[in-house]
């Protein structure tokens, strides 16, 4: 089959699957919260999501009406063949999932105010490009909810203050956003590089499994100090109260200049969807976050 | 916490009764409305034309569903709620116009919708932001769509359903506002949690 075809076939089937399939670390994380939560309302908040999360499964249903917004991460190989040919690819499968899946159009014109009505649009749905050694290529999607997305912030803090002034941040987002972005909330939080760059990283590292703590010990220890911090805001499940208000802190960084300490927390809601699959060169398909046998289109 | 299913058209009365921290189920109609419907709802009402469904007593849901058709039969996919604050700027006026007695959303809403709640016998009822399945299951037909020029999102939607819910009451109609008293204990945990990073205030 044309590469084209093959990447079209693949990056419906993730799409598909996020939205329908909550990665397993995500659902384990918030079997956890219900049993943890001591508020009454958090638990009934809780208790829904567990819910609804099987009601998608068992009716082949998108878990939430806001699909999202359609990011696609890419690990090409650099001896892959037909790259060119992938960004329609990924264009044509997000057409086809918004028609058959189905998806909400969330593809609107700034300036107009008109819907595509399709998920796609000027630079939507939006391709990050990693170049890698070999000849597979990775394709990754995640759905960004909305209400997620518009608590996200960056903010240049002051050098002088190191990590303090991180933790100061990222606690005062939290508070910030409180109900908005649905929590339980995963965060993605990101220091250095630019304003742009760190904003990249943060939301990039919320394609991190729960389980995975950063491997560097020093990031992980404050991960987690993070995490219990934000824990202690009360602000509980959809701002109802509780404490469980992230389900976990996921950390990258890049070297900063010296007059500048970019900052960028991304939040994503519950509803964490993400998927992945690595089409080999021998044309072997595997799904690598939502075990189904190649090809098979759940 | 009480328990209570209500039927649409819900009278002052029944709302009267409700206290934050019930828990309430709907059955009967609802219609959403998200930023742009709300927009032209207004609209209408200070042009004086009606608008195409009599509200009163009716449910508002903040919703932009995912639907498909099927012959020429609407069917709604999913269908939880969204950010209720965006509609802030427009509610008082909503209720005041258009008598509806539940709004239903996730988030919650401000002081200006809090008091027309008080003012008018309306409350918001919190549905879990995301759960679109568990809303979708409760609809139980697509009465019609209007204003449908405004995408799928943003058109008025109007549900026949069956026990619609959990919903939290979380504004009741006698003032109080569940979202924002936890947001006075967050501002209140401040300072515990500066504390426990080692950070200054």
């Amino acid at each position: 089959m044309e590469i084209e075809k093959i990447v079209e076939n693949v990056a419906f089937n993730i799409l598909k699957q996020a939205v329908i399939y909550l990665p397993e670390d995500v659902k384990q994380a918030l079997k956890k919260a219900y049993d943890e939560e001591t508020s009454e309302t958090g638990r009934t908040q809780l208790k829904a999501i567990l819910d609804n999360i099987e009601l998608a499964e068992k009716y082949q249903a998108p878990i939430c009406q806001d699909t999202g917004t359609i990011i696609f991460y890419i690990k090409a190989g650099s001896e892959v063949k037909g790259l060119e040919k992938i960004e329609k690819a990924l264009i044509n499968a997000t057409r086809k999932a918004t028609k058959q899946v189905p998806l909400r159009p969330n593809a609107v014109d700034p300036f107009t105010q008109k819907n595509s009505g399709d998920n796609t649009g000027r630079l939507i749905p939006f391709i990050n490009w990693e170049i890698v050694p070999g000849n597979s290529l990775e394709l990754t999607v995640m759905t960004k909810g909305g209400g997620s997305e518009n608590v996200c912030v960056t903010g240049m803090l002051v050098p002088g203050e190191g990590i303090n002034g991180l933790k100061r941040f990222v606690v005062e987002a939290v508070i910030k956003a409180g109900s908005k972005p649905c929590p339980p909330n995963i965060l993605g939080v990101a220091i250095g590089g630019g304003a742009d760059i760190s904003m990249k990283l943060a939301k990039k590292a919320l394609l991190r499994p729960l389980n995975e703590p950063n491997p560097d010990a020093e990031i992980a220890k404050l991960e987690k100090e993070i995490l219990e911090a934000v824990n202690m805001t009360g602000i509980g499940p959809m701002g109802l109260g509780g404490k469980t208000t992230v389900l976990g802190v996921n950390i990258d960084y890049a070297y900063r200049h010296p007059a500048s300490f970019p900052a960028a927390v991304a939040f994503n809601c519950w509803a964490a969807r993400r998927a992945s699959a690595r089409i080999n060169a021998d044309g072997i398909i595997e799904y690598l976050t939502h075990k189904k046998k190649a090809g098979e289109v759940i | 916490m009480a328990i209570y299913h209500l039927k649409t058209p819900i009278s002052e009365e029944e709302i009267r009764k409700l206290k934050v921290n019930d828990v309430i189920f709907i059955t009967g109609t609802i219609v959403t409305a998200r930023d742009q419907a709300h927009r032209r709802a207004l609209e209408y009402a200070k042009q004086g034309k009606n608008l195409p469904i009599n509200l009163d007593g009716l449910a508002l849901f903040h919703c932009g569903p995912v639907v498909k058709k099927e012959g020429e039969k609407w069917i709604a996919v999913a269908a939880g709620p969204t950010t209720s604050t965006r509609m802030d700027i427009f509610e008082d006026e909503f209720i005041k116009n258009f008598k509806v007695r539940v709004v239903i959303g996730k988030g919650g809403m401000g002081k200006k919708t809090t008091d027309a709640m008080a003012k008018y016998g309306a409350v918001y009822g919190a549905f879990t932001g995301g759960a679109a399945i568990l809303a979708a299951k409760a609809i139980k037909s697509i009465k019609s769509v209007e204003w449908l020029d405004l995408g799928t999102p943003e058109a008025m939607w109007i549900f026949e359903v069956e026990d619609f819910g959990p919903l939290a009451v979380a504004i009741d109609s006698h003032g109080n506002n569940l979202f924002l008293d936890v947001q006075k204990k967050v501002e209140e945990n401040r300072q515990k949690i500066y504390e426990k990073l080692g950070l200054s205030s």
